[in-house]
C-alpha cells in the first residue's frame, strides 16, 4: 500500500472577507487578485512546505501536488516549481504531481525538461501525472477547449518520446511541431518516471489510462461511482491484456484526524469553509457551470457516473447552482459528506475503521489523504499529521496488507508482476 | 398582402461535407450568413428580403445541420468553403449579407473574391479588433445567456424562445458554440490581417450596427467603415446585436436600398 498526503494549498487571507463561513461569496473566476498579498503568499508557501516535510517525517510515502489557475483555492499555479523545491528539501517521499495540465502547454518540450530536472534533483522520486484541467484552466491560460483532449494525447505521446528516444528528432504533429528535439536533461528513472492519470469526469480518460495500464486516481469522488469507474478501468485494462489490480488504481479523499471527536468535527467543518475548492460539493464557493463545461471540453456521451447527471444538467444551462448559496448551506452538506465518507474525521480510533471500510469497498493500492485544506490552520494540519504518523498510518498499512492492497511500487501495473526493487 | 414565401430546404454535397440550405424568393442572388449561435431559421427578415431577392440561407459548415469540417481552424476556412459553394452554383453578382459572426465570414469572402459580389452588407460583424471596448466573451457566460445578450432586451428573447428555451434548442446553441470555439478561440473573434485585406475590396459595402449591440462594440463598425474603401456605416435604433431579429423590416429595407433593388 502506498499512502500519500495532499492539500490544495488555499490562499488564506483572514482579512480578505472571503475567508471563513461568513465571508463574501467565493465565485469561480469572479474574484479579482487586487487584494492578493505576496507577503502572505510567501508565508503560506513556507507553511505548506513545512507541512510536507513533516508529512514525510510522519511516514507518508508520497507528497501530492496539484495545479489550478487564477483561483484562491489552490496556490499551485506553478506546481512544478513547488515540486522542484520538494525534490531538494525532502529525502524519501515520492513527489506526486496530479497533475500537469497538458493541454495548456503550448511547448510540452519545456515541460519534459522541467520534469526530467525534478526527477534528477529528487534522484528518481517523481511520479508525474497528467490532467486535462477544468474549464477554469482553459480560460485562465486561453487554451481552446475543443482541442483539450487531442492536445492531452499528443503532448503525452510527445513527452514520452522525448524522454525515451535519443535526439535529435523532429516532431511534426497536429498540435505540436518541433524541428529539434534533443533536451539536455534525461529523467533519472528509466525509461521514464511513472505516469499516473487522475480524473473525475471523463470516461475517455479512464479508458485511455486503462488501455495503457497507467495507474488511475479518482479525486474525491463519491464511493459508488468511484467503484463503477474502477470496475470500468479493470475491464478495459484486462481487455487490453493487462493484469489490472490494486496496483492500477488510487483514491484521494478527505481525512482529518484530531485529538478529540469535538475538535475533529469542528476542524472538518473548515474543509468547506474559506477558499476551499468550490467545485467540490458542499463547499462555500460557487461554481459557474458554464465555465466547467466549456464547449467541446468533454465528450457529451462519455461522462463517468461520478458527474454525469450534474454535468449533463449544468451543460444545458443554468441550474440553481448558479445562484449564490446561503453561507449556512454547507453545514448540512458536510454532514452528508461525513455520512458518505467522502470526508472522514475523528480520533484515530474512530477514523481507522472508516478508512478500512473505504479500502474494503474500493480496493485501491494507493491512497491520498486530503487534509489541512479550506480554512484549516497550520496547527490543525500539524495535529492531524502527527496523529496520522503515530497511529493511523501504521494501522492503515496493516489493513492494506490484510486486504492485499498493493501499490504500483510493489506490483508493476503494466505486467502485474512484482517490482524487483520491492522484492529485494 | 402577398402570400408568405415557403422556403425550400436543400442539402448541397460539397467535397468538404453537406451544407444545409434554406432558399426562397425571386430576383438577384442574395446570401445570408447567420450568427455564431446558428441560424434562427426562415425569419421575417428573410421573408422581407425574399420579396426582392432569391435568398439563400445556408447553415455554415460546422453549424446547425451542416457537416463539421473537423480540420477547420479559422473563420477564413469557412469563407473558402462558402466561396467554393458559390463557385459550384455559378452565382455571380451576389449580395452578401453577414450577421455578426457571419459578417466576419462574409468579410473574409469579400477579401478573397470581391468580383463575385454586387453588394456587401455586414451587420454587427465580428472580425476586427475593436478600437474601443471588447467583444463579449461567450465562453465566460452560458450559451443561453449569450443568445439573450444578442437581443435588444430579454423580452424580445422570450418572445422568440420563451423564458425557458427547449432542451433541443439549448443543445443546438451549445453545439454551435463548440464550432465557434474551434475556429475563433484565439484571438477571440478578430483577425489582425482582415482590415488590411479589406482595403482591396471594391464592392459597395454597407455596415449596419444596432444602437444597443451588447456583443460587438460600435467601434468595430467604425473600423469596418474605415477599412472598406466603398462603405458607409448606418446605426439602427432600438436594435441589439441581432438587428435582423429586433428590426427585421428596417434592416431589409436598408439592404434593398443598398443593393439598388428598389
Amino acid at each position: 500500500m502506498f499512502i500519500g498526503y495532499f492539500t490544495e494549498r488555499p490562499y488564506q487571507d483572514p482579512h480578505s472577507g472571503y475567508f471563513g463561513a461568513t465571508g463574501k461569496p467565493v465565485m469561480d473566476l469572479a474574484m479579482s487578485n487586487a487584494s492578493y498579498d505576496p507577503k502572505l503568499g510567501a508565508d503560506l508557501y513556507h507553511r505548506y512546505f513545512d507541512e510536507k516535510i513533516y508529512a514525510e517525517e510522519m511516514g507518508f510515502d508520497g507528497l501530492m501536488l496539484n495545479e489550478h489557475h487564477s483561483t484562491p483555492f489552490c496556490m499551485g499555479g506553478v506546481m512544478n516549481a513547488e515540486a522542484a523545491i520538494l525534490a531538494r528539501i525532502t529525502q524519501r517521499a515520492k513527489i506526486v504531481l496530479l497533475g500537469n495540465v497538458l493541454p495548456l502547454w503550448d511547448d510540452p518540450l519545456w515541460l519534459a525538461e522541467d520534469l526530467a530536472m525534478i526527477d534528477m534533483i529528487s534522484r528518481g522520486r517523481l511520479v508525474t501525472g497528467w490532467v486535462r484541467g477544468t474549464g477554469r484552466e482553459s480560460i485562465a491560460h486561453n487554451a481552446a477547449s475543443p482541442y483539450n483532449w487531442e492536445r492531452f494525447q499528443e503532448a503525452h505521446d510527445f513527452i514520452v518520446k522525448a524522454w525515451t528516444t535519443p535526439g535529435p528528432f523532429r516532431w511534426e504533429g497536429e498540435h505540436y511541431q518541433y524541428r529539434y528535439v534533443n533536451p539536455w536533461a534525461w529523467p533519472y528513472q528509466q525509461p521514464h518516471p511513472p505516469i499516473w492519470i487522475p480524473g473525475v469526469i471523463s470516461r475517455n480518460t479512464v479508458k485511455w489510462a486503462a488501455e495503457r495500464a497507467l495507474p488511475y486516481v479518482m479525486l474525491a469522488t463519491d464511493m459508488e461511482p468511484t467503484k463503477t469507474s474502477f470496475d470500468y478501468y479493470h475491464e478495459v485494462a484486462r481487455e487490453n491484456g493487462h493484469k489490472s489490480g490494486t496496483q492500477n488504481i488510487a483514491y484521494l479523499w478527505k481525512v482529518h484526524v484530531d485529538e478529540t471527536e469535538e475538535l475533529a468535527e469542528a476542524t472538518a467543518l473548515k474543509y468547506v469553509q474559506g477558499p476551499s475548492n468550490p467545485f467540490l460539493e458542499g463547499n462555500q464557493g460557487i461554481v459557474r457551470p458554464f465555465i466547467q463545461n466549456l464547449p467541446g471540453m468533454t465528450s457529451r456521451t462519455n461522462l463517468l457516473p461520478t458527474i454525469v447527471n450534474r454535468a449533463a444538467a449544468q451543460a444545458r444551462g443554468q441550474l440553481p447552482q448558479d445562484a449564490p448559496k446561503a453561507p449556512g448551506d454547507m453545514f448540512g452538506t458536510l454532514d452528508s459528506q461525513l455520512e458518505r465518507m467522502t470526508i472522514i474525521t475523528g480520533t484515530p480510533e474512530t477514523v481507522i475503521p472508516k478508512i478500512r471500510h473505504v479500502l474494503e469497498y474500493l480496493r485501491p493500492g494507493s491512497v491520498f489523504f486530503w487534509d489541512g485544506d479550506g480554512a484549516m490552520t497550520h496547527d490543525d494540519a500539524m495535529r492531524s499529521l502527527r496523529l496520522f504518523g503515530e497511529e493511523v498510518l501504521p494501522a492503515v498499512r496493516e489493513i492494506g496488507k490484510e486486504l492485499g492492497l498493493q501499490s504500483s511500487f510493489e506490483v508493476d501495473p503494466m505486467t502485474g508482476e512484482p517490482v524487483p526493487e520491492a522484492v529485494s | 398582402m402577398s402570400r408568405p414565401i415557403v422556403p425550400a430546404e436543400a442539402t448541397l454535397e460539397l467535397p468538404a461535407g453537406k451544407i444545409r440550405l434554406l432558399s426562397g424568393g425571386d430576383g438577384p442572388a442574395l446570401l445570408v450568413l447567420h450568427h455564431d449561435v446558428g441560424s434562427f431559421g426562415w425569419t421575417p427578415f428573410h421573408e422581407a428580403l425574399a420579396g426582392r431577392f432569391s435568398v439563400d440561407a445556408p447553415d455554415m459548415p460546422g453549424f446547425g445541420q451542416s457537416d463539421r469540417p473537423d480540420w477547420a481552424r479559422h473563420p477564413r476556412d469557412l469563407a473558402i468553403l462558402l466561396l467554393q459553394m458559390l463557385q459550384d452554383q455559378a452565382l455571380q453578382q451576389v449580395t452578401l449579407v453577414g450577421l455578426g459572426f457571419g459578417g466576419w465570414i462574409a468579410a473574409e469572402m469579400a477579401s478573397m473574391d470581391h468580383g463575385r459580389l454586387r453588394a456587401l452588407v455586414l451587420v454587427g460583424a465580428m472580425g476586427i479588433r475593436p478600437p474601443r471596448g471588447e467583444i463579449l466573451d461567450q465562453m465566460m457566460t452560458s450559451h443561453i445567456d449569450y443568445v439573450k445578450a444578442g437581443f435588444r432586451d430579454e423580452a424580445e428573447f422570450e418572445r422568440h424562445f420563451s423564458a425557458e428555451p427547449s432542451p433541443e434548442q439549448a443543445l443546438a446553441w451549445d453545439l454551435n458554440r463548440e464550432m465557434t470555439a474551434r475556429i475563433a478561440w484565439k484571438p477571440y473573434m478578430f483577425s489582425h490581417q482582415l482590415p488590411q485585406l479589406l482595403r482591396g475590396v471594391r464592392t459597395p459595402s454597407l455596415v449596419v450596427w444596432g444602437r444597443e449591440d451588447a456583443v460587438v462594440p460600435l467601434s468595430c463598425g467604425e473600423a469596418y467603415e474605415a477599412a472598406l474603401p466603398h462603405s458607409r456605416l448606418v446605426v439602427v435604433e432600438n436594435a441589439g446585436h441581432f438587428v435582423e431579429m429586433d428590426q427585421p423590416a428596417a434592416l431589409a429595407r436598408l439592404i434593398v436600398e443598398h443593393s439598388g433593388e428598389e
